[in-house]
């Protein structure tokens, strides 16, 4: 999926500069600027309604910002035309909050959507196809309607639905919402497995904190297939070659906190704690 | 008041545009790949042979109670032969046509507009666009051009039918003959009426299929918004539908007399 070149390249691939964005009921997003690097993830938190959902799709080009400017991968998005978004939006991943499977198709025509839509051919197809489908273990349900899974499963098919495109960057819409702890822990390690096997960027909106640090403390191990600990901050030397993961949390249209996830559990803010405490 | 007015006629101004440039950016789509043949075959499908039955059985008893009404007139002018040439005439040139589009736009507009309206409820044409489909090439093309191909079909039908139903009421009814009944309807028509007949459908197929993907992507606040959607696809189209009409016979009774 990534070249070693680009594994390599620590430079950001997204960039917010000055972002704005409001409806008729006012504006949401204030001026927000930040930076994601080459296999980082940024976990977005904030309360309901503070534009998290917004930020992933700005990104992804389905909304355009009232003022300011998103670069992606060096490319300026909030100036491009519908038609060059739309081949822009294929080298992008982005999982739904409940998935958004189109019902009137299979499980496996689902997952090959995005693959018929880029004309390969219906053996790479049906390879990619299973390949996906066995790496969110959900092989045996290919001829099944996304109505006969349930909610983990369907979110399980929308991670194999972006995997087969092998995007280099995926955008996690509230990937763990509304699911029992096992399931979101299931989910939390396909989105590791994602990020270490594959080297993937992500963006992650969520209201559970427990997803953040759960990608910001473990790796997936391809060799053993186990999911690790990582090692701690003080172990400088091993974290150059673990992947970074960063917080940013929003208040009222505008970043309130940007830091480590040690930075966010350590700080002694009033409203973090108060924030942290809540969810 | 005054401010209500203002911005419900802004609404209407911003609602018309907003239809305008969705419909027209369904034909333009025709003129450049990528092209959804599956999907213009699923929606003719849906459409045309979805719509047959109901066609055709409004069809045959519309065409049977037009012989009984106008057949009750010409009896006291001893005319009843004449029956053939008025049925014909009506059926072809204004009747087969309307309600074709009314009862397609009753089934096909409702059901296009709550399956384009679920599928933005549920998030499903964000995740077309996220995936790089153009939703007015996948979604709305397929339904337009299946409704512009399958509205004439249905109303040949639909006209065929009503004169078989014509044709048996006059029989069983009015004790005329049925191949009298036949040479007199087949012989009422000129080319003219068969254009009448032939143009306004695919005005109607137009109308139907755009209002209904309209409304379906324009969807608001959740699976209520999917039946306010559906109600009012099925009202807009039926009205566009029966003030279309009026415009259009204006048009084929000016163009039928400088050409034809």
């Amino acid at each position: 999926m990534t070249t070693s070149a680009q594994e390599n390249d620590t430079s950001a691939i997204v960039a917010f500069k000055d972002v704005k964005i409001g409806f008729d009921e006012g504006d949401v997003l204030r001026g927000v600027s930040f930076e994601v690097a080459q296999r980082e993830t940024l976990v977005l938190l904030g309360e309901t309604g503070t534009g998290k959902t917004l930020t992933l799709k700005l990104a992804a080009g389905l909304l355009r910002p009232s003022q300011g400017t998103i670069e992606v991968f060096g490319e300026e998005v909030s100036a491009m035309g519908e038609k060059e978004l739309l081949g822009y939006r294929r080298k992008l991943g982005f999982v739904f909050q409940e998935g958004a499977l189109f019902d009137s198709l299979t499980v496996g025509e689902n997952v090959a959507y995005p693959l018929r839509e880029d004309r390969l051919s219906e053996d790479e197809i049906g390879k990619r196809v299973e390949d996906a489908l066995r790496f969110v273990e959900l092989e045996h349900t290919g001829e099944m309607l996304p109505s006969e899974l349930s909610g983990g499963m369907r979110r399980r098919v929308s991670i194999a639905r972006i995997l087969a495109t092998r995007p280099p960057m995926v955008l996690y819409d509230s990937p763990t919402a509304g699911l029992d702890p096992v399931t979101a822990q299931t989910i939390i390690t396909l989105i590791l497995r994602l990020r270490d096997v594959f080297g993937v960027t992500a963006m992650i909106a969520t209201h559970r904190l427990q997803d953040g640090f759960g990608l910001a403390n473990f790796r997936f191990d391809p060799e053993s297939r186990r999911v690790l600990r990582l090692k701690g901050p003080g172990d400088a030397a091993a974290r150059n070659d673990e992947p970074a993961t960063r917080f940013v949390v929003y208040r009222d249209g505008r970043i309130y906190f940007e830091g480590a996830p040690e930075e966010l559990a350590e700080s002694k803010d009033a409203y973090l704690q108060r924030f942290l405490a809540s969810i | 008041m005054g401010t209500v007015l203002t911005d419900a006629f802004k609404h209407l101004v911003a609602d018309v545009q907003d239809y305008s440039e969705m419909a027209g950016r369904a034909l333009l789509n025709l003129a450049s790949g990528p092209r959804y043949f599956q999907d213009i075959l699923d929606q003719m499908d849906d459409i045309g042979v979805g719509s047959l039955p109901i066609v055709l059985m409004a069809g045959f008893f519309i065409g049977a109670v037009m012989v009984l009404q106008t057949g009750s007139q010409f009896t006291r002018f001893g005319q009843t032969a004449l029956t053939g040439d008025v049925v014909s005439i009506a059926l072809v040139r204004e009747l087969g046509p309307t309600l074709t589009g009314i009862l397609v736009a009753g089934r096909s507009a409702s059901g296009i507009a709550s399956v384009l309206g679920s599928m933005v409820v549920t998030e499903q044409v964000d995740a077309m666009r996220a995936m790089g489909t153009d939703p007015s090439r996948k979604l709305v093309t397929p339904r337009v051009l299946a409704g512009i191909l399958m509205l004439p079909l249905l109303t040949a039908l639909n006209d065929f039918v009503g004169l078989l139903g014509g044709c048996v009421a006059s029989v069983f009814s009015l004790r005329l003959n049925a191949v009298e009944f036949w040479t007199r309807a087949i012989n009422a028509l000129d080319f003219a009426d068969i254009m009448q007949g032939m143009m306004k459908p695919i005005v109607y197929g137009f109308i139907l299929a755009t209002v209904g993907c309209y409304k379906g992507l324009t969807v608001r606040g959740g699976t209520q918004g999917v039946g306010r959607a559906t109600t009012q696809a099925v009202v807009v189209a039926s009205v566009m539908i029966i003030g279309a009409d009026l415009f259009l016979t204006k048009l084929a009774l000016y163009l039928g007399d400088k050409i034809f």
